[in-house]
């Protein structure tokens, strides 16, 4: 809800379609693009007229945006992939690169520290927005990992196909999170914060997880 | 699950546990971070650079009829013999021939992955041929009988300690902690090696196509000795390896110093263009050079993944890949580890039975974001697992992506699904990690969190009709 709220705090009027489902990226993933692309048309039918779609995951994001055009390549609904992928924003880029807003009027009190989500770094290249949204927050300061950009070790069913590795990372991820002695780590990737919370959790270590939109939602 | 998966599996148990080999890793790696951020920093423009380095690989690979014709034409105007070695027993066979017509006794060896791939070793150990490696990383490694664990840092899982151990046991060396003298052992024994071997054998890093000349680049001059000492020098070179022109280097040099060694630039860089000419007071009577395809044109005639042959071996891709670093390079068992090894090996080993690199990736992109020649290495990583996938389908996987499809078209399951979670979460704490609990792949070392009272949907109906 913590996003519907910033947009509407912002001016704009939300929807949310009831029948949409998942972006299709475990089955693509996982190498079975007919069945991502079953599910990827349901989506690219619902959103078919909307005027912009914002995705509150970097991670589904890069799918509709980065790999909507490539797994309808060739296929008669390519053009209808694209051109929603080209009005599909994640939530960060969206207010500062379509929007040009930094300062939504945001308060929050404590020490954070933010984890690039691999999509959203690397697949969107939006390393900036999430963190000049976040300067912009009254009461919060903002301290730099190490291993910012290291990937948390999530990776969808990677994470339960190779429980070993992804705890590997996990561990790596938090160790350089309490390293900054932050109070919160934050993310604009929920998958992520669900493997860093769960790491934090098994740990015991006294870190919160929020979603960037949680932290711009409170005033 | 294949032998290969299994092995992988085991290993990369054993090495996410060990906490030492992680810090070990992560240690040797933040030095080479550093000098290589500098060093990139003194290019006009990094991004330029990996920018026109694609494009001249992507030249030269796709035109490589052209340029590999150029490149031996040359070579073989200055008397040198070319090979052309359909795959690795080809290869071999040919090394194994020139050795017992010159009637070898001793080999001393350069660094080179072309002949770990073909196991070169082994086959001429085999035949009775005696192999030295002369670089120092590689020469420990073949005194612990081990493959090297990194593609350009051989030994890098090793410390200090356990270097001067081997050594004491191998060699009787006295026990030493001064990687100065751990050194000068090694080196007493290379120097003599040099002079008692009548063959050298070497890799490439690139193969000049306008001079016909190939170009080895190193840090000790281990290359050099080997290529110029012993009466015979034969050289095995990847077909892939082809550069257009000499002028190439002046970018390529420095780039692969930069990106795998975090070095303006290594600290001898020699080009070898055949046997000694009349006239010459040194160099090899003989000059061979053995090109090897061993798959490498099926993977070219793979329009998708034809970049992957654009790789310069420069090991970036494997120094920030968090795989790599929690595995370690011999649990891959592959010859190329990490993300490039992952992406070829099921090309020139068979994708079924090598599939579970590419599955076991969390598809970071870390590898690509730094890859000097732009290979698209974790896209690459999903065409491996659809390629797999449309050869032959797992029963059970399909299975269960066919019932996430149907629960994914009719949202009101997808509900259903998600009221029987909130349901049953509080019972599955009771099982909890125990082989009863479904979700024990995730919970036997990380917690699941509560999952919401409320859906979304349910929040939002509310919210619409207040």
């Amino acid at each position: 809800m913590s996003i519907v709220q910033v947009l509407e705090r912002l001016g704009h009027t939300v929807d949310y379609p009831e029948a949409q489902t998942c972006c299709g990226q475990p089955p693509f993933n996982s190498g079975y693009w007919d069945e991502a692309r079953t599910v990827a048309e349901r989506q690219m039918a619902i959103f078919r007229y909307a005027e912009t779609v914002v995705i509150a995951s970097g991670s589904c994001g890069a799918m509709v945006k980065v790999f909507y055009p490539e797994l309808f390549h060739g296929h008669p609904r390519e053009a209808e992939a694209k051109a929603l992928a080209a009005k599909t924003f994640e939530f960060s880029d969206f207010l500062v690169n379509q929007l040009g807003v930094l300062d939504v009027g945001a308060r929050f009190r404590g020490r954070a520290t933010f984890h690039d989500g691999c999509h959203s770094l690397r697949e969107l290249g939006s390393k900036k927005p999430p963190r000049q949204l976040l300067q912009h927050v009254q009461g919060l300061e903002l301290v730099e990992m190490k291993e910012a950009e290291t990937c948390c070790g999530f990776g969808g069913l990677f994470a339960v196909k190779f429980p070993m590795i992804s705890t590997a990372m996990g561990e790596v991820k938090c160790a350089s999170i309490a390293d900054t002695g932050a109070d919160y780590v934050i993310s604009n990737d929920s998958s992520c914060l669900m493997q860093i919370r769960g790491v934090l959790d098994r740990q015991r270590k006294p870190v919160k997880t929020l979603h960037l939109a949680e932290v711009l939602a409170q005033t | 699950m294949n032998v290969y998966a299994k092995e992988f599996n085991a290993s990369a148990c054993r090495y996410t546990a060990d906490l030492r080999h992680r810090d070990l890793i992560q240690k040797a790696l933040a030095g080479y971070y550093a000098k290589r951020d500098e060093f990139k920093g003194r290019f006009q423009s990094w991004s330029g650079a990996r920018d026109l380095a694609a494009e001249v690989k992507w030249e030269a690979v796709n035109h490589l009829d052209r340029y590999l014709d150029e490149f031996v034409s040359r070579l073989e105007a200055r008397g040198a013999k070319v090979f052309w070695a359909p795959g690795a027993q080809e290869a071999q066979d040919y090394i194994v021939g020139v050795a017992r017509q010159h009637k070898v006794r001793a080999i001393i060896k350069s660094k080179g992955m072309t002949a770990e791939e073909i196991h070169l070793n082994e086959a001429l150990e085999k035949e009775g041929f005696e192999v030295a490696e002369s670089d120092l990383g590689e020469y420990i490694v073949q005194l612990r009988k081990e493959p090297p664990y990194h593609l350009v840092f051989p030994a890098m899982h090793l410390t200090r300690q356990q270097i001067s151990d081997l050594f004491h046991d191998k060699l009787n060396s006295e026990p030493t902690n001064n990687p100065e003298d751990l050194t000068m052992i090694a080196r007493r024994i290379m120097r003599r090696k040099y002079c008692e071997a009548d063959m050298g054998i070497s890799g490439a890093n690139f193969a000049i196509a306008e001079t016909g000349m190939i170009s080895i680049t190193e840090n000790e001059g281990n290359a050099r000795l080997t290529t110029s000492l012993p009466k015979v020098h034969v050289a095995l070179v990847g077909i892939e390896k082809v550069l257009p022109k000499l002028s190439d280097l002046a970018l390529f040099l420095p780039m692969l110093a930069t990106a795998g060694a975090g070095q303006s630039i290594t600290c001898y860089n020699t080009l070898y263009g055949g046997p000694r000419q009349p006239g010459e007071p040194d160099g090899p009577e003989e000059f061979h050079v053995v090109l090897l395809d061993n798959h490498r044109t099926e993977l070219l005639a793979d329009a998708e993944q034809r970049d992957a042959l654009h790789c310069i071996r420069c090991g970036a891709c494997l120094n920030v890949c968090p795989i790599f670093k929690n595995v370690g390079g011999h649990s891959y068992g592959t010859t190329y580890q990490g993300p490039i090894g992952s992406v070829i090996t099921p090309h020139l080993r068979g994708l079924q039975d090598w599939k579970h690199l590419s599955q076991a990736s969390s598809l970071c992109g870390a590898c690509t974001e730094t890859c000097p020649v732009k290979i698209n290495l974790h896209h690459h990583l999903l065409h491996n697992r659809r390629n797999a996938v449309r050869a032959r389908p797992a029963f059970l996987e399909k299975l269960v992506q066919s019932g996430f499809v149907l629960l994914m078209r009719r949202p009101a399951f997808y509900q259903f699904a998600a009221r029987v979670g909130r349901i049953a979460q509080p019972l599955q704490r009771l099982i909890r990690g125990t082989f009863f609990d479904p979700l024990r792949a995730w919970t036997k070392t990380r917690s699941f969190p509560p999952l919401a009272k409320k859906s979304f949907r349910e929040l939002w109906r509310e919210r619409k009709t207040p």
